[in-house]
């Protein structure tokens, strides 16, 4: 009696799933239907709730310009929260957001996902960064070159000694796949020489920047990334050698001028143009405001 | 009537979850066969074109529940022991919330406390590269497993029938030996019941093993590796896969990777259950 049921339950267990195997619908790269799960109101001309959904290397900065404006305009409101660009792209696709703070630009996958789905991307850069390459304090290194950071991220240089440093294994600390410091750091640094390459398999992906800068601050092996705004006292900044030749320390000063290699710009993106209380909201950050709280945060602004 | 609509409300739930993970997730293996699924270890979701290998993902969560488990079970069944039989009853009705209030402990929590104050020091006294590996997150789940084992093993051991303890005693065993070969044997139904609990709850933890275990893709060798769970995965990843996609579908036949491993788990409890209470009926 008691065999027969668990035969009859795993044969039903099977049953069902192939049965759902040969209806279901073939894999596809587009989505079959958006997923609303709750959208906000849209702002009107009078005020409302704007929401702001992304990138984490953005989120201290979205969420210092949330409350100064808030504190400016009573009558809007605005949400903020992190979790990766890609978090946030997938949110404007979805449209559970209004803004989406992305560190990257769009895939070609996610646009074409967009005009399938009726929305339109529409990009404004709204602060520049700088991406720094951070080691522990006590680590002797002080530059690398970008052919350097390639091996090391790409898993090819796994000792320091092969850098002149200590005889000990190199701790590689990186953000996941749902950071758009990630795709920029792979696309710019990991994929220098060879489109194809890949971060390491001995790479440590951590689920925040501000993990890879408690995990640097604390481990003499370690190095790891992530924008301008969280360097402190307790990590050290590498100079990057470029192509020029010349070692150069992550700065605002730096990306400005384009000096540092490793820089990127920063997006607000918006479903079409922005109108009413978003264009306005978009406006005051661009605007002397807006850019001065991105120089309090270690950000560059956009001139 | 209305109780019968209950039970068979909770069969319909679990049922269309079971459904709809299946659903989204075994399209994906139209795309990658279901055995370099499971068995190869590269996982580039993203790239062009996407590889889906999650080994390492299964080993990591395996090797990760088995420490908690380890850590967990004699820990736990020896606080139940103390608990049911030696400890005086105000010490009992002291201890017993304390251990509940650590099973409501937010899995975040945990993996905040493990990151900041665990991981040095793993890392110090194993002399290791890096304090986030497989031991610190088994370190931490096991925690969260003891409160169910020592729960759920006390209510069974406290529900053995006095005689048993009074006959053993009168034959002559030490209080140590009462426990050990005649009380603990006697509750082996509900200890077995509470760690496979304990495990369920290993296996399906997410924020801890998330910010702990390192988040590395090669296939772990030792504990003290750097390693990635299936839960860990899943949650960092799924809320940037395209609706529909072929990440999405991936993250969901990790899903229904899981759903069986603690089916299978559920299914190997209940015959061990089944196969005592015909014992002792």
């Amino acid at each position: 009696m008691r065999k027969s049921r668990i035969l009859g339950g795993v044969a039903l267990l099977l049953s069902v799933s192939l049965l759902l195997a040969a209806c279901g619908t073939p894999a596809s790269t587009s989505p079959t239907a958006p997923s609303p799960t709750a959208s906000s109101p849209s702002p009107s001309q009078e005020g409302g709730t704007i929401v702001v959904k992304g990138s984490d290397t953005m989120v201290n900065l979205a969420s210092a310009w949330a409350e100064d404006y808030m504190a400016g305009h009573s009558n809007v409101k605005i949400t903020v929260s992190g979790g990766g660009s890609g978090i946030g792209i997938a949110a404007l696709l979805n449209k559970t957001t209004d803004i989406c703070n992305n560190s990257r630009p769009l895939k070609q996958e996610e646009l074409d996902n967009a005009k399938a789905n009726g929305i339109n991307p529409v990009s404004t850069i709204v602060a520049k960064d700088g991406v720094a390459i951070v080691v522990n304090p006590g680590n002797p290194i002080n530059e690398l070159s970008l052919e350097q950071l390639a091996a090391i991220f790409g898993g090819k240089i796994t000792n320091w000694k092969e850098l002149g440093g200590q005889d000990a294994e190199i701790v590689v600390l990186s953000r996941d796949n749902n950071s758009g410091t990630h795709v920029f750091f792979k696309e710019h640094v990991v994929q220098l020489k060879d489109k194809k390459a890949e971060y390491g398999t001995n790479v440590q992906f951590l689920p925040t920047s501000q993990g890879i800068a408690d995990e640097v601050a604390r481990n003499p092996k370690a190095i790891g990334y992530y924008g301008l705004g969280y360097l402190s006292s307790q990590q050290k900044a590498l100079a990057v050698k470029s192509a020029t030749g010349l070692a150069v320390l992550p700065s605002s000063a730096t990306v400005l001028d384009n000096s540092y290699p490793v820089s990127r710009p920063l997006f607000c993106t918006t479903n079409g143009q922005p109108s009413g209380a978003l264009q306005d909201y978009l406006a005051w950050i661009l605007g002397p405001k807006g850019q001065e709280i991105v120089k309090s945060l270690d950000f560059v602004p956009i001139q | 009537m209305v109780l019968a609509a209950a039970g068979w409300m909770t069969v319909l739930i679990l049922a269309l979850i079971m459904i709809m993970l299946f659903v989204e997730g075994l399209p994906i293996f139209t795309v990658t066969n279901p055995f370099s699924f499971l068995f190869t270890s590269q996982w580039y979701p993203v790239s062009d074109p996407p590889v889906f290998g999650i080994l390492s993902f299964i080993i990591g969560s395996l090797m990760i529940t088995a420490t908690a488990l380890v850590i967990a079970i004699p820990v736990g069944i020896g606080a139940a022991a103390f608990l049911a039989e030696i400890a005086p009853p105000p010490v009992r009705e002291a201890i017993k919330p304390i251990i509940e209030l650590l099973s409501g402990l937010p899995s975040i929590v945990l993996g905040f406390v493990g990151f900041l104050l665990l991981a040095p020091a793993i890392q110090r006294i194993f002399n290791l590269d890096s304090g986030l590996n497989g031991l610190t997150a088994g370190i931490m789940l096991a925690f969260m497993c003891l409160p169910t084992i020592v729960s759920i093993s006390e209510d069974a051991l406290s529900a053995i029938p006095r005689e048993y303890k009074e006959a053993s005693l009168a034959l002559g065993a030490t209080r140590w030996q009462t426990i050990f070969r005649v009380l603990i044997p006697a509750a082996r139904p509900g200890i077995v019941a509470s760690v496979m609990l304990g495990m369920g709850r290993a296996i399906g933890e997410t924020m801890t093993v998330l910010m702990i275990s390192g988040g590395r893709l090669a296939i772990p060798s030792f504990i003290t590796d750097p390693m990635s769970a299936m839960t860990g995965r899943i949650a960092i990843e799924i809320n940037n896969a395209v609706f529909g996609g072929l990440q999405y579908q991936a993250l969901f036949a990790i899903g229904i990777v899981l759903f069986l491993i603690t089916f299978a788990i559920n299914l190997v409890a209940d015959l061990v259950l089944e196969k005592q209470r015909r014992r002792y009926a």
